[in-house]
């Protein structure tokens, strides 16, 4: 037998050639119209169930009201109050969560499958009858005022709020943010308005993975297909941008990091650029070998981790590098992610470091596939951005074959210094 | 019931192998029995800041990352108290890759000065991110030291202080490799889409020639019983002020140590839970209030930490945190309760076991402990305990010489 020659890599399959597939997706339909996407698969008994309404922060009248109704969904029915909900869902070790986006706001279900048809019709109790009574708004309210003291103490948070008022304005769905204000101006009179009409009479679809149990679309049926389901409109809301580019904030004298955030408008994802775009970003700063973080993490020193990406909205978007470094070095930080733009702009990305953004982003789409909950996710993705499942099959053929210069060129178009907004708050 | 199948090497490397065929991935998992608990008082944030180091490069191999991501994979390790450990996942096609990486690895590092004096700076941004820039960041810092006068439980896995991480050589980075980084010291667990009979194989090939190195024998000062409760006051620049209290529980091979563990849950772990609704839905005490332990391998501490709504007193606050546990001592949890935090277990050991890299971490954590076949064992566990358990536990638990509290004042 031969020596182990360790200096040598074992050979290697290119991910690049593997035969992605994007497992089908099985659609069903609710009397009422309401589309059922069902991923069955997995091995433990368990199951994810999503009610997605149209009904996030873009269809409110006044700050914060989407979010509020979306939080205290289960915080009291006609016939029960908050503790006996969360007790429900509590003692069959299920977990029920909400989330208010942009667009939509969503009820997620976690359960052991065996349990699910004991918990579905406490979900059609919260979509039909829930009350939002005073007290639970009056501490919600008192609560979050208190985190957000809190918040606004760190840089990162700070930072965070403010750039997205810099490419959308503080009016829009994706600038707005919470304040004490807005937590004071919130009446139930108003949760109760928006409940009824973006939930209880509301548009919604449904997304289950796991272990499926036989009957649940009959049940489901059953249960959600006599709720109205009336069609939304999503109103217009133009972006503001700022016009002042460069920003300093000291938020806390005695900092010891300032919060960096540099970003740029970017269209959404049915511009042509912008699946060459998640190439150009993993190079730029999408993964642990980019340039950002092998410059100014690896060779520099100067934070603990610097990333970029391409923010996740479906009406218009944004690039984003964000990072929390050293006081002393947040300039120096700042200077070196123009330096590593302008390299992406003037040199061509060399075929090796190419290969390899491309095997690593083939392998990670294929980690991604893996399980119920990853590959409802992604088909959730493409339904939601109004995309056909061709664009999965678009994103890989574009890891495998989009070229240096083609990315070049995309550099040079949206890697401009003068289009970012600049921020540090320290 | 995860099956598994294991394996030791000559040079005591064991080595533990998963097989899950639905997936086209595999997961490398080597964890190595060293934490922040096995560093010198005088070096700290040592083994968190090597685990940084094992990513600059290693004897025969000058970049680790490279040919990992050249292989479609994604790696990342974590140090706690107790352990650090290291996880890739990749195509399995492309097992072997991980293979050679790792080995190469546990065989010697390149020990290079740009490296150490990087992460150096790398690690000081952690802290300061984490720990020193945050608002609270620092509680943890002080109730260790309050808790733990001996036990080495008493600093954080991020160091004591930022000079500890400044000051480190590279002859102690080089001491600290040859004594834990060893095959016998640590565990390979390889799952996924992989065939057992070729994984040892491949273990044979690739860290069968690693010399066994010494079995660190761990011999740390244990805390001595409490006796006496002990306080703290601190200020900081803060909006609201913040109560905290620890009480010495068992470790994690402890008799108590499930029982310990559900009632924790029965306190704080969700909405529904005693804490939750009495302190912050009924009487509107706090903001928030947890109740959690880390699950450490030597006794550890239960804990309940919250932030008072502003206006409302320490004393206030605390006295009604005593009734509710002077409650759970005098009267036990309710069956009901004890049934609902078993069912939560039930279905959070299901949701865990979804992913193949939480199997693997979990077979190597159940095999540091003693045996990965307890990780089967586990529900079992959970399902034996009684409310009278509970009852006894809390009464052990919850006594006033027991507990270690923290009064952190909001100076605005």
């Amino acid at each position: 037998m031969n020596p182990l020659n360790r200096k040598q890599a074992p050979p290697l399959v290119d991910a690049v050639h593997y035969q992605l597939e994007l497992k089908p997706c099985e659609q069903h339909t609710l009397d009422n119209g309401v589309p059922v996407y069902m991923i069955d698969a997995g091995a433990e008994e368990v199951l994810q169930l999503e009610w997605v309404f149209w009904a996030g922060n873009s269809y409110e009248e006044q700050n914060l009201i989407a979010a509020t109704t979306n939080y205290l969904l289960k915080n009291g029915t006609a016939t029960k109050s908050s503790y006996q909900i969360d007790e429900q869902v509590d003692y069959l070790g299920a977990y029920l969560n909400r989330s208010c986006f942009n667009e939509q706001a969503t009820l997620t279900l976690h359960c052991l499958s065996k349990h699910v048809e004991k918990l579905l019709p406490l979900v059609r109790e919260l979509l039909t009858e829930a009350v939002f009574p005073e007290e639970e708004l009056r501490l919600y309210k008192q609560n979050m005022k208190q985190r957000l003291t809190v918040n606004l103490r760190k840089c990162d948070f700070v930072a965070g709020r403010l750039i997205d008022t810099y490419l959308f304005g503080e009016t829009h769905p994706y600038g707005k943010f919470s304040s004490a204000e807005a937590y004071d101006a919130l009446e139930r009179d108003q949760l109760v308005s928006f409940y009824d009409r973006y939930y209880r009479n509301g548009q919604f679809a449904l997304f289950v993975a796991g272990k499926i149990p036989s009957n649940l679309i009959g049940v489901l049926n059953q249960l959600f297909g006599d709720l109205p389901n009336s069609a939304q409109l999503l109103p217009s809301h133009p972006a503001k941008q700022a016009v002042q580019k460069k920003y300093r904030i000291e938020n806390d004298a005695t900092g010891m990091q300032g919060a960096i955030r540099m970003a740029r408008p970017f269209p959404n994802r049915h511009h042509e650029d912008f699946i060459p775009a998640l190439v150009l970003n993993t190079v730029f700063g999408g993964f642990f070998g980019s340039r950002l973080m092998s410059n100014i993490r690896e060779d520099k020193g100067y934070t603990y981790g610097i990333h970029s990406y391409i923010l996740n909205l479906q009406q218009t978007s944004a690039w984003m590098i964000s990072t929390e470094a050293g006081k002393e070095v947040c300039e120096a930080t700042v200077k070196e992610v123009y330096a590593e733009m302008e390299q992406l702009r003037s040199t061509l990305i060399s075929e090796e470091e190419l290969s390899l953004v491309r095997n690593y982003m083939m392998g990670g789409l294929l980690g991604d596939l893996d399980g119920p909950f990853q590959l409802i996710g992604r088909w959730k993705n493409l339904i939601l951005n109004e995309l056909p499942p061709a664009h999965f099959y678009k994103t890989i053929d574009t890891i495998r074959n989009c070229s240096a210069e083609q990315l070049r060129e995309l550099a040079k178009r949206y890697l401009q210094p003068e289009d970012f907004y600049e921020l540090v708050v320290i | 019931m995860i099956q598994f199948e294991r394996f030791v090497l000559q040079n005591g490397l064991r080595v533990l192998v998963h097989t899950d065929v639905s997936t086209p991935m595999a997961v490398v998992n080597v964890l190595y029995d060293v934490g922040a608990r096995d560093e010198n008082p005088k070096q700290t944030g040592f083994a968190h800041l090597f685990e940084h180091l094992m990513f600059g490069g290693s004897v025969n191999i000058p970049d680790y990352d490279e040919p990992l991501q050249m292989a479609g994979g994604e790696n990342n390790a974590y140090t706690t108290n107790d352990l650090t450990n290291y996880y890739i996942q990749l195509p399995a096609d492309n097992l072997e890759t991980a293979f050679w990486l790792e080995s190469d690895r546990m065989l010697s590092l390149a020990f290079n000065e740009k490296s150490l004096a990087t992460q150096r700076k790398v690690v000081c941004e952690e802290f300061k991110e984490n720990y020193l820039n945050k608002p609270y960041g620092d509680v943890w810092h002080t109730m260790r030291q309050l808790a733990y006068q001996v036990h080495p439980y008493q600093w954080m896995t991020i160091g004591k202080e930022l000079a500890h991480i400044e000051q480190a050589q590279l002859q102690q980075v080089k001491d600290f490799f040859f004594k834990h980084y060893t095959p016998c010291n640590a565990i390979l667990v390889v799952a996924g889409n992989v065939h057992a009979g070729k994984v040892v194989a491949l273990a044979e090939k690739w860290f069968g020639d690693i010399p066994s190195g010494t079995k660190y024998n761990r011999q740390l000062p244990q805390e001595p019983t409490q006796t006496k409760a002990r306080q703290k006051e601190m200020r900081a620049a803060v909006p609201l002020d913040l109560l905290c209290k620890t009480w010495h529980m068992a470790g994690r091979l402890g008799e108590d140590y499930h029982a310990t563990d559900l009632l924790t849950d029965i306190l704080g772990g969700n909405n529904s839970s005693r804490l939750y609704q009495q302190l912050v839905k009924e009487q509107k005490l706090f903001v928030h209030l947890d109740c959690y332990h880390f699950g450490s391998s030597d006794p550890g501490l239960l804990t309940i930490e919250g932030k008072l709504v502003e206006g409302i007193s320490m004393e206030k606050a605390e006295q009604a945190l005593q009734i509710e546990i002077d409650k759970i001592c005098k009267e036990g949890p309710s069956e009901q309760e004890l049934q609902k935090v078993k069912n939560k277990t039930e279905s959070l050991i299901a949701f865990e076991d979804m992913s193949v890299m939480s199997r693997a971490s979990s077979l190597a954590y159940y095999e540091l402990l003693g045996d990965a076949a307890w990780m089967n064992t586990e529900l079992q566990q959970y399902a034996s305990v009684t409310t009278a358990q509970i009852n006894e536990v809390s009464n052990q638990l919850f006594r006033a010489e027991n507990s270690n509290t923290l009064y952190y004042y909001a100076t605005k």
